[in-house]
């Protein structure tokens, strides 16, 4: 004779999944509270930086001068300060963080790569102000005598490397961000290669293959999009860093037309004039300035999200 | 391509070698394990392998997991040396030569002792076509046309010709399992070796997939030395001309039973450790 399973032993209890759901409710509203955050900012700089907007129109973002004595305010010097010190930064940057990552997933021993990374990712925790007074007293001086003087003795005829060397400028910050985002170009970039599933460099092994061809015909492309990610979102950092590149960049307001003249971005500009700044056109202007900044990182993470996560999902399907 | 250089180090055999097999010492054996020995640091995995594996057949290793069955296969083109700390002791003789020589370079003996793996790994960014040669262009530059012939040849060889002969552009990942590690194949023998080493080549796929490999294997056998390691027996019956059966020690390092015709390692062992495996006492 079987004995039949009571239906009421299958019912709901209530009380039990009261955890469950206030656990979603919380953990969802923190979430949400992030987002909110977010697109608050977003608003709040649309709103304080609207007279700006209702005086200058799109032209804010094309103009070129900034002059409060005249109430006229451009942006275009320091965008141009902002992308080309991060410009610099990436082309510095990215191929000896990339070899740097190679070095550390594929060739060093663990004896090496363990702390060697670790000390990498010492870098990124020196405070900005430190690497930026670093910057004012030893970098820039060094530069200017070294790279700077060279480039413009030999070079000095092609206008982006025109002089004088000053060793603080466009070039100085250029050096300083591409220290403060190689850490992480590296972490990430060695992770994702120490991803790549090692039956496919054992399949190019197996065929007879040195470690240089596994490496640059199997490893390197597997994990190609995901270090493309590492260097855009090392991008994202070097177009918001603000402190160190403010004390070496120098205090130009024109647009950069040489590697060493002296520049400004967007996030210095601000940092160095809201404290004086009247309350009314300029500073709706610094804020807009902080509008444009926010607006190009998010775009640049979003972008460097999409490949990161490209790369994992890849890799995921292999193994 | 370097068929001259493949030659110096070694010769072709000759294609009566198979035909006269049978008879006794036909022909001399392609490969050697003499008193191998392998460790991983002070592990000893595999001890005292003695045998000899002769040109165009199929030998098959079996065992029980963990009787280093899958390191001994990987000392024959010295793949083991990727894992850290391993050695080896012993000879290992490809055509008399041996392998072990400190002048000899374990990336060019890959290029004559092929492997093929237990999963399917095609190489993800690479297309059906640019798989099959990947090998290829290891060696250098080669014309279109060699690099065409060389593909058509090697998906015929490996069964999958018919399957992707339209498609030879698409990823090597957007095949089934079974035409991905026939694709596998085919990359093993691009590179025209004169072994195929391979590590449980159909454990991960399906029935029919299976079958259609071991097949494969069958037709491989007339133009190249394949070994096989498998933890089927069945599968080892069917497809092996010669089988060696491995099983762990106390020390748990894995050794040679017994080594010698397939029929007479499932029909008439001489060792009782080998009737209980095929017998399936144990393992």
């Amino acid at each position: 004779m079987t004995v039949l399973l009571d239906p009421r032993r299958l019912q709901s209890r209530r009380l039990s999944r009261l955890p469950d759901r206030a656990f979603v409710g919380g953990t969802g509203a923190v979430g949400a509270g992030i987002v909110a955050l977010l697109v608050l900012i977003l608003v709040l700089l649309a709103t304080n930086s609207a007279l700006t907007w209702q005086t200058f129109g799109l032209s804010f973002v094309t103009g070129t001068v900034w002059d409060p004595v005249a109430a006229v305010y451009g942006a275009l010097p320091f965008i141009a300060g902002t992308i080309f010190s991060s410009a610099i930064a990436i082309v510095i940057a990215a191929p000896i963080g990339l070899l740097t990552a190679i070095f550390l997933a594929e060739y060093a021993s663990r004896r090496i790569a363990v702390p060697l990374t670790f000390i990498i990712e010492l870098l990124a925790a020196i405070p900005s102000v430190v690497i930026g007074l670093w910057g004012v007293f030893v970098l820039g001086p060094f530069l200017k005598v070294t790279v700077e003087s060279f480039m413009v003795d030999a070079f000095g005829w092609i206008p982006i490397f025109r002089g004088p060397a000053f060793g603080i400028g466009l070039f100085a910050a250029g050096v300083i961000l591409a220290i403060m985002i190689l850490p992480t170009i590296v972490t990430i970039s060695r992770e994702i290669l120490v991803a790549v599933p090692p039956a496919q460099r054992e399949a190019m092994y197996g065929l007879g293959a040195t470690r240089w061809e596994v490496i640059s015909h199997v490893v390197v492309p597997i994990a190609r999009s995901g270090i493309i990610g590492a260097i855009i979102l090392g991008l994202g950092r070097a177009l918001g860093e603000t402190l160190a590149v403010t004390m070496v960049i120098g205090n130009g307001q024109d647009i950069p037309r040489s590697l060493f003249d002296q520049a400004q971005t967007l996030s210095s500009k601000i940092a160095t004039s809201f404290n004086e700044s009247e309350v009314g056109l300029q500073t709706s202007s610094l804020i807009a300035l902080g509008l444009i900044l926010l607006v190009i990182t998010i775009v640049i993470n979003v972008v460097a999200r999409v490949f990161v996560g490209h790369a994992t999902a890849a890799e995921a399907g292999l193994r | 391509m370097t068929t001259d250089e493949q030659r110096s180090v070694a010769p072709a055999q000759a294609p009566t070698a198979e035909a006269a097999a049978g008879g006794t010492g036909a022909a001399s054996p392609k490969i050697e394990v003499r008193d191998l020995d392998v460790y991983y640091g002070a592990f000893r995995a595999v001890k005292g392998v003695t045998m000899a594996v002769r040109p165009r057949s199929v030998t098959a290793v079996i065992g029980p997991s963990g009787c280093g069955k899958s390191t001994f296969l990987r000392t024959l083109n010295r793949m083991h040396e990727l894992a850290p700390k391993a050695r080896v002791e012993g000879t290992v003789l490809l055509d008399g030569a041996n392998v072990y020589d400190p002048a000899v370079d374990p990336v060019r003996l890959r290029r004559y002792v092929g492997m093929v793996f237990q999963r399917p790994n095609p190489f993800p960014t690479m297309s059906i076509y640019d798989n099959v040669v990947a090998g290829i262009r290891l060696a250098g530059r080669s014309s279109r046309s060699e690099l065409d012939g060389i593909v058509e040849r090697s998906l015929r060889r490996a069964a999958l010709w018919n399957e992707v002969k339209d498609k030879l552009r698409e990823p090597g990942t957007s095949l089934s399992g079974g035409q991905q590690q026939r694709l596998c194949i085919a990359r093993a023998i691009a590179v025209d070796p004169e072994v195929v080493l391979m590590d449980e080549p159909a454990s991960a796929l399906d029935p029919v997939a299976t079958l259609r490999i071991e097949e494969l294997i069958a037709e491989l056998r007339t133009n190249y030395t394949i070994v096989i390691v498998t933890h089927n027996m069945q599968q080892a019956g069917r497809v092996s001309d010669e089988t060696a059966f491995f099983t762990m020690d106390e020390d748990r390092a894995g050794y040679l039973v017994e080594f010698g015709p397939t029929r007479e390692i499932f029909t008439n062992p001489r060792e009782q450790l080998t009737e209980d495996y095929v017998s399936g006492r144990f393992g």
